[in-house]
């Protein structure tokens, strides 16, 4: 059975394919895995289980998956891990969940998240931390750490998250898997709970860039119910690409004094001569208008979320409290007993930015800085046809290393902020390991790779390319050595 | 340095937003709001004169549907979820204070 779950998605489908694996017990086997969560990473899981799955026969890719709460899913639980949505069941399912669900994809369960996909480490959920596989007394990353942990915890064989300013990305690195944000508008954002509607995109966690290539493919296209979707054209397929050759993978030159780990540093420079030596060429370019990534994104997204959230007011659904009150004291009781410390920040900082006297400095600036980074980026791709950076400036973080410094949980965003708000896809793969301050066990280092608008395709060949260069084969657990 | 945003323009805003914050939440925000304004604030200072704004990525205009009679959901559905449907409708309570 540990050999079932030590199948990626693609390998379990050639076992089942050859006659060698039975859909039936791939199946069981994951949900019985579920079952085991030591990590805090579901919030709920599909106790129907297996019987309730269309299990044969072991057509498409249907290995069962874990969603992110932050999906409705019709008659489940969905929280967004908050009490406001506490004990709702959503009266139909999201596009995205909807597509997994007919190619015969059975639910395990719901993930945990950081509250309405609003932090960098998971401990926004108000259903508790999820624990990082590696190490538990570290975090596994936010928005989507959930659904990270899970895959790289052998809890489910992938995942689907969301990343607004790198809540697929950022998870992915700290767990050791592979994390792909697709272009804005690749696919449908319908029945995922809104955040900030102009940046947020759904995407794969995989063990193996093949896996997320294969979870995309049935993923993208547009939906009438989504107006801003439209698809990837010509679709996705197997990336099969061994080299690099005539690739060119650009350095932002601005990373050079940006504050990044050692350990992190290292495996990046690494990382970038396994490139030459696949017959890549890396060159530096020049982003700078990135550097107000950070300002800008924490401007825009706040202020999304501050319009967005105001759905939350013990009407329609979700909880109510101070019902006994008039109609504002109903409004303010419900949404301050119902959102976490983190939303309530995010709610304040958007309606601050919103509020007038002070739209234009905020509001107005970071819109025009967004055209700058998004500029940027055009003049790159220019040359280039990647670009690179670590996906984050450090490696998982302790718990509550970080929770009374939100700002420095917001720096940490650096790298993967502008291509959400330039709408851009980009992958991070796991690249090695490095030593956290005060030693073992070792903890992996995800390398991000960008590219231009709708290049997917490209993106998923280079990545499988460097993947396979690589060779990383590290799993939590592994003795080291 | 004197906080970015004060105790007023935090009870301000949190009213704006339909927030009641305890007086231990006000002084929190009041310094951890401060120290992200300021942060923000280096994009304020910018000479961005002429450069158009973004508020979205995907080059699109106009998106319609055809007109026709599209599924909704069935009433009994809409209200399953409220916390306190009543007579086909969504109750809440006077806006009237008593």
């Amino acid at each position: 059975m540990a050999e079932i779950l030590d199948l990626t998605v693609l390998e379990a489908h050639n076992a089942k394919m050859a006659g060698e694996l039975s859909p039936r017990e791939h199946v069981e086997a994951w949900f019985e895995a579920a079952g085991t969560d030591e990590l805090n990473a579901y919030l709920w899981r599909n106790d129907r289980g297996p019987e309730a799955a269309a299990i044969e026969p072991a057509q498409d890719w249907n290995a069962p998956i874990a969603v992110k709460d932050i999906f409705c899913t019709e008659g489940a639980p969905t929280t967004a891990a908050s009490r406001i949505l506490e004990g709702y069941r959503p009266p139909y399912t999201a596009t995205a969940v909807q597509k997994l669900i007919k190619a015969g994809l059975p639910i395990l369960g719901k993930t945990n998240m950081d509250e309405f996909a609003m932090g960098s480490s998971n401990e926004n959920s108000a259903y508790g931390p999820v624990l990082n596989p590696w190490d538990r007394t570290r975090v596994p990353g936010g928005s989507s750490g959930g659904s990270a942990a899970a895959v790289a915890g052998g809890l489910a064989p992938w995942a689907l998250g969301t990343d607004t300013g790198g809540s697929i990305r950022q998870p992915a690195a700290f767990c050791g898997i592979v994390g792909l944000k697709p272009t804005y508008g690749a696919i449908s954002r319908y029945g995922m709970i809104a955040y900030a509607s102009s940046l947020d995109q759904c995407g794969p966690l995989t063990r193996t860039v093949s896996d997320a290539a294969l979870l995309l493919a049935m993923l993208e296209g547009r939906d009438p119910l989504d107006s801003t979707s439209v698809g990837i054209d010509g679709g996705v397929s197997l990336p099969d690409r061994e080299d690099l050759a005539g690739m060119r993978f650009g350095v932002p030159a601005e990373l050079a004094r940006d504050s990044v780990d050692a350990g992190v540093r290292e495996v990046f420079e690494r990382t970038l001569e396994k490139i030459e030596s696949l017959g890549g060429e890396v060159v530096e370019v020049s982003l700078p208008s990135a550097e107000h990534g950070i300002s800008a994104y924490y401007v825009i997204a706040p202020a999304e979320a501050s319009s967005n959230l105001a759905r939350y007011d013990g009407v329609r659904y979700g909880m109510r409290a101070g019902g006994d009150g008039d109609l504002i004291e109903m409004y303010e009781t419900t949404r301050s007993d119902g959102f976490g410390a983190e939303v309530k920040r995010r709610i304040m900082l958007g309606t601050y930015a919103l509020s007038s006297g002070y739209y234009e400095a905020y509001y107005g600036q970071a819109q025009k800085v967004r055209t700058r980074i998004a500029e940027d980026f055009s003049r790159a791709f220019s040359a280039v046809d990647f670009i690179v950076t670590p996906t984050a400036p450090s490696l998982a973080f302790k718990l509550e290393e970080k929770t009374n410094d939100p700002l420095s949980m917001y720096l940490g965003d650096l790298f993967t902020v502008p291509i959400n708000l330039a709408g851009l896809p980009a992958i991070s793969i796991p690249a090695g390991l490095a030593e956290p301050e005060g030693g073992e066990p070792q903890l992996p280092v995800g390398f991000q790779i960008a590219a231009p608008a709708f290049a997917e395709q490209r993106l998923l060949d280079a990545a499988y390319a460097l993947e396979q260069g690589i060779g990383f084969d590290r799993r939590p657990g592994d003795a080291d050595g | 340095m004197p906080p970015v945003i004060d105790r007023e323009q935090v009870l301000h805003v949190a009213r704006l937003a339909r927030l009641r914050l305890s007086e231990e939440e006000v002084e929190t925000m009041v310094g951890e709001l401060s120290g992200i304004l300021g942060h923000v604030d280096r994009i304020a200072s910018l000479d961005l004169e002429g450069v158009e704004p973004t508020s979205h990525v995907v080059a699109l205009e106009n998106v319609l549907r055809a007109d026709e009679p599209w599924r909704s959901l069935p009433r009994d559905v809409a209200l399953a979820s409220a916390p306190e449907p009543s007579e086909g409708a969504f109750r809440v309570p006077s806006p009237q204070a008593e």
